[in-house]
């Protein structure tokens, strides 16, 4: 009876929906068009979509200007290396705290949980002492170790082997397997969905983390990750808002590709995960 | 039987050993260093000096950038929550279960959420350039012109905090999106018959029932919005003056700046009791407006 009301509450919502979508846009879509232009183009009153000329051109001519090659290349060893050091410690650790059993597991559970509690900005300038002392300083190590052992990745893994349910491991310790086959062989597999929530989670946070490879690192050209590459373009670079906004949406593109890819799962994995992101 | 506890409990210390000695090193070490180095006079490079209160005393009498930093954070902190809150929640809401393409919608407004917080802060310094789109825009349209965002003092915090909200709230939405949909159905289909719709329905119904989520995206946006330093550090560089200089930029600049490693390590330790005692009165001020199902 009310069919009539609802479709033009609908039709609101989508009006709504589509001007807040074009709003929320298009600073994105201006830094694309500014992309194409040529340099002394970009900022003229009134503005206007296009430059004289349409620039693809500036998307290579950014590599001329700054290592990006390198930048990218940091980041992707740099994030690849971090999400398989944190996919080994939390998935370990999980499995300690949600399927053994051993003296104190729940005091040590509760220490790891309060270490959360310590944000990374406040950590960052005794990491960097402890950087010094190991002489890690303008390396690699220093970009992936000193955040790869959070309690997050722990806890999500705890959460959900305490889920699966125990006949399965029953079974394969009748059958003679220790606990580390039982983990690699029955337990692992079935955490997939949960790794790779961390895994994605994981990825992102290195990729886009910024303040401390801006601590670790002053050897830009050669461990500059993208963020500190493109912040640093950008200050070098001056007015050359061409080229910046070239170097800014190349660095959008992969995690944007990323979310895209995983859409389906964005709700879930966030209602899942809890805790996590920014 | 015991024989095998005994080996259940050694592989338990071999499981939990690398995260063990990973968090040790990398989280509790600098945690007590952190301590240690407020006490002293600590150089990037040469000799340290046992300070005792020095920092501290220091921090809060003799430097200048201190308190405004403090006010700063506490600001944007003010500002920044209760905007994102609300226009997540009136995204979470608008793109409802019932609308097709609110995956569409979704991803959109997710985007900058993921990308790297560097790359959407340049894009909002060339959007809020004297002559970028949103002058252009009013100029070409209203007739108006704004004044220079990123340069003048009453507005560039504001600037820092709209488009922090842009780049943020994506986040909020789907974990509001999530309550959203768990929502039980009965529940708002007896309100439903009650005569309870719009506003009352949010009001006294999805409010309450969300509340969980909400006081879980306001703890963690809030425990956000004190460590902010992209933004500022990238749009306004802190300024005009010292109007847009939060904590994190202060502490960062103190350290690797002026290179004064424990008076940093000394704010450090303030921003932490900031964040820790914030959170704190959070979850006392929870039981008045959080509704738990038991």
């Amino acid at each position: 009876m009310n069919t009539e009301r609802s479709r033009l509450r609908e039709a609101v919502g989508y009006v709504v929906a589509t001007v807040a979508a074009l709003v929320f846009v298009a600073p994105l879509a201006y830094a694309f068009l500014s992309a194409l232009k040529p340099s002394r183009e970009v900022l003229l009153s009134p503005p206007r979509l296009f430059g004289s000329e349409v620039r693809w051109h500036n998307f290579l001519d950014v590599f001329d200007y700054a290592p990006f090659t390198t930048y990218i290349g940091n980041s992707l060893v740099v994030s690849v290396a971090g999400v398989l050091v944190v996919l080994f410690v939390s998935a370990t650790a999980g499995y300690a705290f949600g399927r053994l059993r051993w003296p104190g597991r729940d005091v040590v559970f509760v220490l790891f949980l309060g270490t959360l509690m310590v944000p990374q900005e406040v950590l960052v300038i005794p990491m960097f002492v402890v950087m010094q002392w190991f002489g890690w300083v303008d390396s690699y190590p220093s970009l992936i170790f000193p955040w790869a052992f959070t309690a997050f990745g722990t806890f999500l893994m705890r959460q959900f082997f305490r889920n699966i349910p125990y006949e399965l491991e029953e079974a394969a310790r009748v059958d003679g397997a220790g606990p580390a086959r039982t983990f690699l062989r029955i337990v692992l597999p079935l955490a997939r969905p949960a790794l790779a929530v961390l895994a994605v989670f994981t990825f992102l946070n290195y990729w886009n983390s910024y303040l401390w490879p801006l601590i670790a690192i002053n050897d830009y050209a050669s461990l500059g990750t993208l963020p500190i590459g493109l912040a640093s373009f950008s200050s070098q670079t001056g007015t050359r808002w061409d080229l910046q906004m070239a170097a800014t949406i190349i660095s959008m593109v992969p995690t944007t590709i990323m979310v895209i890819a995983l859409q389906r799962h964005l709700v879930r994995g966030i209602a899942t995960s809890g805790l996590g992101g920014r | 039987m015991s024989s095998l506890r005994k080996a259940e409990r050694r592989s338990a210390y071999a499981f939990i050993s690398p995260a063990l000695i990973g968090l040790s090193v990398f989280t509790v070490l600098p945690t007590v260093l952190a301590i240690v180095m407020s006490l002293f006079d600590w150089p990037i490079f040469g000799e340290r000096e046992f300070a005792g209160i020095g920092n501290y005393t220091r921090l809060l009498t003799d430097t200048p950038d201190f308190w405004p930093a403090l006010r700063n954070s506490i600001v944007f902190t003010v500002l920044y929550v209760p905007l994102n809150l609300m226009v997540s929640l009136g995204l979470a809401l608008l793109l409802g279960p019932r609308m097709r393409g609110r995956a569409i919608f979704r991803v959109l407004f997710f985007i900058p959420v993921v990308t790297p917080m560097v790359a959407n802060a340049l894009v909002w310094k060339l959007v809020l350039q004297p002559q970028g789109l949103l002058n252009g825009l009013t100029t070409e349209w209203l007739g108006v012109t704004m004044p220079n965002f990123l340069v003048d003092k009453n507005w560039a915090m504001l600037s820092i905090v709209v488009m922090s909200v842009w780049a943020g709230m994506g986040y909020n939405m789907l974990v509001l999106t999530a309550a959203l949909e768990q929502l039980p159905t009965a529940v708002i289909e007896a309100a439903r018959i009650d005569g309870a719709g719009g506003f009352r329905m949010l009001r006294k119904v999805v409010l309450p029932l969300i509340s969980p989520a909400l006081f879980f995206a306001a703890v963690m946006t809030i425990i956000g919005s004190l460590q902010v330093f992209a933004q500022p550090q990238l749009l306004t560089g802190g300024g005009p003056g010292t109007s847009t200089l939060p904590l994190v930029m202060f502490i960062y600049e103190t350290g690797f700046q002026f290179q004064d490693l424990g008076l940093a390590a000394a704010a450090s330790w303030l921003l932490f009791v900031l964040i820790i005692g914030v959170t704190a009165l959070q979850f006392r001020a929870q039981k008045r407006w959080v509704h738990y199902e038991h």
